[in-house]
């Protein structure tokens, strides 16, 4: 565990020292919080940052009406014990409001409509920056990802012609309208954050746990299920024990099944994992670049 | 920079790929991966459609980090992917950047961060323009170990004498530019000969894989370890009632050790204090070295913040508003002379001018040349600024983090150049 520790501690340095150049360069700062580990770990290295000022972020939270009932509890507790601002915006509204149409079908699923909805509450709020955890071993396009990413002013990102980064001086200059978007967490594997949150003891929903869950399977995944989710006539519901290893919009996390019941097995049972994270996002099977394109457009 | 129990064996390696275009660094890092067992079954499902989807024979494993729709439609890597890996002696961060001289701002992107570099070569090719040009650049980063990777040996039919020349002619490169220790490898990245597992093919070549090579060899403690360096990123003021005259300067030291008492000057201001104590979280440590990401109080009230730099007050850094350095100039906008730009060193920021381009390098001959002054795309040049007040840093060559600095353009705020100083 020794060597691990160590490298740990060099991601921790590296992380801490990109929340605090975010803090010096921007005005309006947001953290990119859904609840999952990734989020939670950042507000975890946030509050290591800035202790014992309280950090100068609010929380962002793009709702897509399809969550799991814990995380809401959990990110609010999160929020009031941190004493930070809670931003909440609804992919509901956008899609009242016409700016999106909803998608149709049993493979219906919000997630390309949430960069409209959180692109709408950058330019309402004023937003330059917005931090997330996005980690660059989880995609090949967010493998290709600077820790501080230029977005025009429609809030896209251009991965042909992304600004060099050299060394760790990071330029965060901008024209109006313009926002970053940053990655403290770019290095981290699912494994370093996993080993993270052990040797922390950083508190999880308990979803991540290994717990009692009705289920399906569909193209070879686990998700849970929900009532409002359309089943194909060949799926069936049935109830077991699985544990999530990341949590986002119900509609295309899958889901692990695990007997896994504490960090530590969570940890040994990630280290020895033959399929990537993602390979249980629903979202990023849509087709080869489905990840790079919701990028371009302004997803997280 | 941190060492383990060990001595000098760090358990994280960053490491760049380099070389030109189409040498096989995309395929070299997806076979070491995929020989080390490190590509995850579904990596692996999607590597075999896209390769069938794109029409190739067999499973191109270039394709593992060469992730953008552009890059698959072309062949060629265009940005730096990022991509990890362990083995039970070593954690591993690769950078895999792009080979075509058009996309040189990201190869200098990935190589700014390594601790160590493996430059291809082609072998039925020898040494092309790009190698060279990469080599130098790794040179100038002062990436201390280089590793020559002579690559489709199996192009050649693993003839150890086409190694041996290519060997020879890298040798005079490596000599021009005062690699220290350079190695040379050959290998098959395709076929997998030398990368993870000893080549039968090469019985002549005794030396290490390419693997056991990244995972022994020992990375020098940084000279980022000389004199103590703490650049302030910003200044932590609670204005809590319980922690009412908290003022801590946060930062990360970019050089030696700092501990609770010492004394310090705070630059740019010259006043001097002394460390009241160092602050991870919650608890006061009893020392912080290079790496550390701490804040700081000092016993005086004195002006310190954003840009600030805490050195010893017998190990002060330079001081001048007239900066020589030599640059990587990454725009389509060549440099105009006499153009106002702006430029950072660690936090510190200033307007500064370009007074001298003193030489170009000539990327083939590796000479100087001095009546050349167009610094356009992709050239490097020996450059002399102006800065609206002086600034405090060190020799690139001494300290990598006060010593390098970049030059960003006032209108469209792009970063044009990257810098390091040279005195
Ligand atoms: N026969 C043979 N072909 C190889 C070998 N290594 C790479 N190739 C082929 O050479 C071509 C280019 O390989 P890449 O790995 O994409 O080259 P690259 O250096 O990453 O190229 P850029 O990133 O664009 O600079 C591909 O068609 C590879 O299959 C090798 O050892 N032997
Ligand atoms: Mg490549």
């Amino acid at each position: 565990m020794n060597i691990n520790n160590e490298h740990l501690k060099e991601l921790e340095n590296e992380a801490i020292f990109v929340m605090r150049e975010v803090a010096a360069q921007f005005e309006r700062k947001v953290i990119l919080f859904s609840g999952g580990k990734d989020s939670i770990v950042l507000v975890h290295l946030a509050k290591k940052a800035f202790w014992p000022a309280r950090m100068p972020f609010s929380l962002l939270h793009i709702d897509t009406g399809h969550n799991f009932e814990e995380t809401l509890k959990f990110r609010d507790n999160l929020a009031s014990e941190l004493g930070v601002e809670l931003l909440v915006r609804y992919v509901q509204d956008s899609i009242d409001k016409g700016r999106v149409t909803e998608e149709q079908g049993v493979n219906a699923s919000r997630n390309k409509a949430q960069s409209v909805t959180l692109l709408d509450a950058i330019e309402e709020l004023k937003i330059d920056v917005a931090v997330g955890g996005g980690r660059r071993d989880e995609e090949k396009a967010r493998a290709k990802e600077r820790f501080f990413s230029h977005r025009n002013e429609f809030g896209q990102w251009d991965p042909k012609n992304q600004r060099p980064e050299l060394w760790n001086i990071f330029n965060g200059r901008k024209n109006m309208g313009e926002h970053f978007r940053v990655f403290p967490i770019s290095n981290w594997t699912e494994l370093d954050v996993w080993q993270y949150i052990m040797s922390e003891r950083i508190l999880l929903p308990s979803l991540y746990y290994t717990h009692k869950r009705k289920i399906f399977k569909r193209n070879d995944v686990f998700l849970a299920w929900a009532p409002f989710m359309k089943l194909k006539p060949t799926e069936e519901v049935f109830e077991t024990e699985v544990r999530c290893r990341t949590i986002g919009d119900i509609t295309c996390t899958g889901v692990t099944l695990s007997a896994a019941q504490t960090l530590e097995e969570i940890v040994s049972e990630i280290a020895a994992t033959r399929v990537t994270e993602r390979g249980g996002r629903y979202d990023d099977k849509r087709s080869e670049a489905a990840m790079e394109d919701r990028k371009r457009e302004g997803y997280f | 920079m941190k060492l383990n129990g060990n001595g000098d064996r760090r358990s994280l390696l960053r490491f760049t790929t380099a070389g030109s275009v189409d040498d096989g660094k995309s395929t070299l890092i997806g076979r070491l991966l995929y020989d080390s067992k490190s590509i995850f079954e579904d990596q692996m499902e999607h590597l075999e459609q896209s390769s069938r989807r794109l029409g190739k024979e067999e499973t191109d494993l270039s394709l593992l980090t060469d992730g953008l729709r552009a890059e698959r439609e072309q062949g060629i890597t265009i940005d730096v992917a990022y991509r990890y890996f362990a083995t039970p002696e070593r954690k591993f961060i690769i950078a895999d950047t792009p080979g075509h001289i058009q996309y040189t701002r990201n190869m200098v992107t990935g190589a700014s961060t390594a601790d160590l570099a493996v430059i291809l070569v082609d072998a039925r090719k020898g040494v092309l323009e790009q190698t060279i040009r990469h080599s130098f650049i790794a040179s100038l980063l002062d990436i201390r170990h280089i590793v020559f990777c002579i690559n489709k040996m199996d192009l050649v039919d693993f003839s150890e004498s086409v190694f041996k020349d290519i060997r020879t002619d890298l040798a005079g490169v490596a000599d021009k530019l005062e690699i220290e220790d350079p190695h040379y490898i050959p290998i098959s990245a395709k076929k997998g000969d030398n990368v993870v597992e000893p080549s039968g093919n090469m019985g002549w070549y005794k030396g290490k894989t390419f693997l056991r090579f990244i995972e022994t060899v020992e990375i020098n403690k940084s000279k980022n370890g000389v004199s103590p360096r703490f650049p302030v990123q910003t200044v932590i003021r609670p204005q809590s009632s319980e922690h009412h005259d908290y003022r801590g300067y946060a930062g990360r030291v970019a050089g030696g050790t700092f501990r609770p008492g010492d004394e310090v000057v705070v630059l740019p201001s010259m006043l001097r204090s002394s460390i009241n104590s160092i602050n991870v979280y919650q608890k006061n440590v009893n020392e912080a070295s290079s790496g550390d990401s701490v804040a700081i109080t000092l016993n005086d009230q004195i002006d310190a913040g954003r840009g600030s730099l805490f050195v010893p007050p017998d190990e002060m850094p330079v001081s001048s508003n007239e900066i020589n350095l030599m640059a990587c100039w990454f725009n389509e906008t060549p440099l105009r002379p006499n153009g106002r730009y702006i430029v950072r060193n660690y936090s510190c920021e200033a307007n500064c001018s370009i007074k001298s381009v003193n030489y170009k390098m000539d990327i083939n001959s590796l000479e100087k040349n001095f009546n050349d002054s167009l610094l356009t795309m992709n050239d490097i040049a020996h450059l002399t600024i102006t800065t609206s007040r002086p600034l405090f840093f060190d020799p690139y060559k001494e300290n990598h983090i006060t010593g390098s600095l970049i030059l960003v353009d006032e209108t469209t705020n792009e970063t044009v150049a990257a810098g390091m100083i040279t005195e």
